[in-house]
């Protein structure tokens, strides 16, 4: 139940990390990616329109002027030449000549065409000389009018041309002086117009008919550009920049300007997704990085947020593990402070008891008793009180030592000092099991900065044990301090026995508090595990070793401060 | 070689009426103290006192304070500790602070008894060599 409940903690802690991470992540990135490409896309665009906005006003100048020359060629040539001059096929052929040399093959012929339509002189390819124009398009306009360009048309030759044409009046006659222009030539300025890979221009009259040769325009429909000529007449002589899907439902960026006096327009056609490309280059690359990047986060948050949860969930598991201890500890603590107060309070009594007893015992000895028919009895009770006696000793003896709380605080020492004063301490009981306890010390030993209680507990500790284990064979322990050769800056204490040893079984848990191989009630499985624990405390290390019947040897690791 | 003069101080006055009782049967002259400053009063009164056997633990003045007056006013006595409880520490310090042993509460009485006979002894032997140097010098400035 309660894991159950843990484990669901763990799960929705997970989640949420994921989700914070992702969301934190992403939310910057997503933003960042949408403001560029927003700020690129809108700069772009302009960037495009102002290309092909200012290309489309370059060549719509260019063509106006084009145009114009070639109108103000022929004006010329009527307002400085009388019709009689003019009205000669020779002259007409020279002067043909000779703005072909200027213009190239731009002017195909010349002619004159009278009020009624007939051509009365004529320079030029296709001998027209009295052709008849009078139901011409053109010439019906051009009459009307002092100069004029008409519309291409294929006219009687069946040939793609258009016409200039400037009108004389002359003995109140008025005469026309018409030139072809070459068609080809005129389209070539706009054909040569291209943008990027699908942009093209043409040109288109009021009719909606190509002027010029699209390089890739089917028929469009009237209805799109009649739209052209209303938003161009509105936008007044700019260029007019808009989408539209064609015909073929594809959407096209058109930039429109108008020619020739408002008569013709000129159209430059893209397909938007050419026009745009760079733009959806970089929308698929920015798609990409996005992807791939987001890929990237969810997979960090997935990994990176399952660690840290099992992190959490191992330091929560240490720090039950060590509340238990502590509450273990506490209770021990005050267990023992109990059983001080206990072991204290009833050690006086006991005393007095034993003493008492030991009096009974004296007077007995005396004459009077000494007869008595139960003198056996009594001294064998007041054996007994004395046994029962020493033994409340002891326990209150344990008691006491169990739960000694040792001075900590710290002092500058001289080890050796230490092991002296354990050393003398404990001879008396040595000489008792029949062992000789023998010193090795090195006389330039630093002072170290240690508890001296704990190490004097964790020398006793380790000399009690060599005695228990050699009570009954006797034997010598050896104590040793020098400065470690093994260890850099570390004192080196050892205590050697040549008692039985410690069977290898036991050597590895020799440290674990509550392991003793003494019989019940003789040990506590303690001495060793606080050894380790105040060594440890100490910054220092304990190790063992032991053969069987050769002895046991501990060697202790102090560190040197500076 | 004279028989050793005891003197008892604790706290416990059963304990002190008891252990008196059989000291002194065992042939020995014992006086009691009930704390560290009856101690000390009587020591000032009697200076004939050669060994003196005292608890540690004790109300106001304790063993180690006691000691340390005892040994500060009468440096030749000989103080055998005794504790109720025998912590390394206190017994370290008191023999640091001059006391001849410690032993542990309740104790064997023959054990007490022999160590009480090793500090009369040792203390005899101290006044013998106190004695002989008094005698040396008095011999070197009477110029015999």
């Amino acid at each position: 139940m309660n894991k159950d409940k843990h484990k669901k903690y763990y799960q929705s802690l997970t989640r949420n990390m994921i989700l914070t991470a992702i969301i934190v992540s992403f939310t910057p990135m997503l933003l960042v990616i949408c403001i560029l490409l927003q700020q690129f896309r809108v700069s772009y665009h302009e960037k495009t329109y102002a290309h092909l906005s200012e290309l489309v006003q370059k060549h719509k100048q260019n063509i106006d002027s084009f145009l114009n020359e070639k109108l103000a060629n022929i004006r010329f040539l009527a307002v400085n030449n009388s019709l009689e001059t003019l009205n000669d096929n020779e002259f007409l052929q020279e002067k043909l000549s000779t703005l072909r040399r200027d213009y190239g093959n731009v002017f195909v012929d010349l002619g004159i065409v009278d009020e009624k339509g007939v051509q009365l002189a004529y320079a030029g390819p296709y001998g027209l000389e009295n052709a008849e124009y009078s139901d011409a398009d053109w010439f019906k306009k051009a009459r009307r009018i002092d100069s004029f360009i008409s519309d291409v048309f294929l006219g009687l030759r069946g040939y793609p041309h258009f016409i200039v044409a400037v009108k004389k009046n002359e003995a109140g006659r008025d005469f026309l002086v018409r030139a072809t222009i070459d068609f080809m030539a005129f389209n070539s300025l706009v054909q040569n117009l291209r943008v990027g890979k699908t942009g093209y221009a043409f040109i288109l009259n009021r009719e909606g008919a190509f002027q010029t040769n699209p390089a890739m325009e089917y028929q469009p429909s009237h209805r799109g550009y009649e739209f052209f000529w209303t938003a161009v007449e509105k936008t007044k002589n700019k260029i007019l920049i808009t989408r539209w899907q064609d015909d073929v439902g594809m959407e096209n960026l058109y930039a429109v300007g108008s020619l020739k006096d408002g008569q013709w327009l000129l159209i430059v056609k893209q397909l938007t997704a050419d026009a745009f490309s760079d733009l959806k280059r970089m929308f698929n690359i920015a798609v990409i990085i996005f992807l791939i990047g987001g890929l990237g986060i969810v997979v960090m948050a997935f990994y990176t947020s399952r660690r840290m949860v099992r992190r959490i969930r191992r330091a929560d598991q240490d720090k039950e593990n060590m509340n238990e201890q502590i509450i273990e500890t506490g209770k021990m603590a005050s267990i023992g402070e109990l059983a001080a107060g206990i072991a204290h309070e009833i050690n006086n009594p006991v005393a007095i008891m034993v003493e008492e007893a030991g009096w009974i015992g004296d007077l007995l000895e005396e004459e009077e008793f000494a007869q008595g028919e139960n003198l056996e009895e009594f001294n064998r009770a007041l054996k007994q009180i004395n046994t029962q006696g020493k033994r409340c000793k002891e326990i209150t003896h344990k008691l006491l030592s169990f739960a000694r709380k040792t001075d900590a605080t710290l002092k500058d020492v001289q080890l050796n000092d230490i092991v002296t004063e354990i050393v003398s301490l404990s001879a008396q009981m040595a000489k008792y099991n029949k062992v000789s306890i023998e010193t090795q010390l090195q006389k330039t030993l630093p002072y170290i900065t240690i508890s001296p209680s704990e190490m004097q507990q964790v020398l006793l500790n380790l000399i009690n044990n060599a005695l228990d284990a050699m009570e009954k064979t006797g034997g010598t322990i050896q104590v040793s301090t020098k400065i470690s050769e093994v260890e850099a800056e570390h004192i080196v204490i050892i205590v050697e026995d040549d008692g039985p040893g410690i069977p290898e079984a036991n050597l590895l848990r020799i440290f674990d508090p509550f392991f003793t191989t003494k019989p019940v009630g003789k040990g506590t499985g303690l001495g060793l595990s606080i050894c380790y624990g105040i060594i440890n405390k100490m910054g220092g290390k304990i190790d063992v070793h032991s053969t069987i019947g050769k002895g046991t040897r501990f060697r202790i690791w102090i560190p040197i401060q500076k | 070689m004279t028989t050793p003069y005891i003197m008892l101080v604790d706290d416990e006055v059963p304990f002190v009426e008891t252990m008196s009782k059989r000291l002194v049967k065992r042939g020995l002259k014992v006086i009691a103290a009930d704390s560290g400053n009856d101690a000390l009063v009587k020591l000032d009164q009697d200076s004939k006192v050669d060994v003196i056997i005292l608890d540690v633990k004790m109300p106001g003045m304790d063993g180690i304070e006691t000691l340390q007056e005892i040994k500060k006013r009468h440096p030749i006595k000989e103080v055998i500790m005794l504790t109720g409880h025998a912590t390394v520490e206190t017994a370290i310090e008191g023999m640091k602070l001059g006391a001849f042993d410690y032993l542990m509460k309740p104790c064997d009485l023959d054990i007490l008894m022999s160590k009480v006979q090793e500090a009369f002894k040792k203390k005899h032997e101290h006044e013998s060599k106190i004695d002989k140097a008094r005698i040396d010098k008095l011999v070197l400035t009477r110029g015999y």
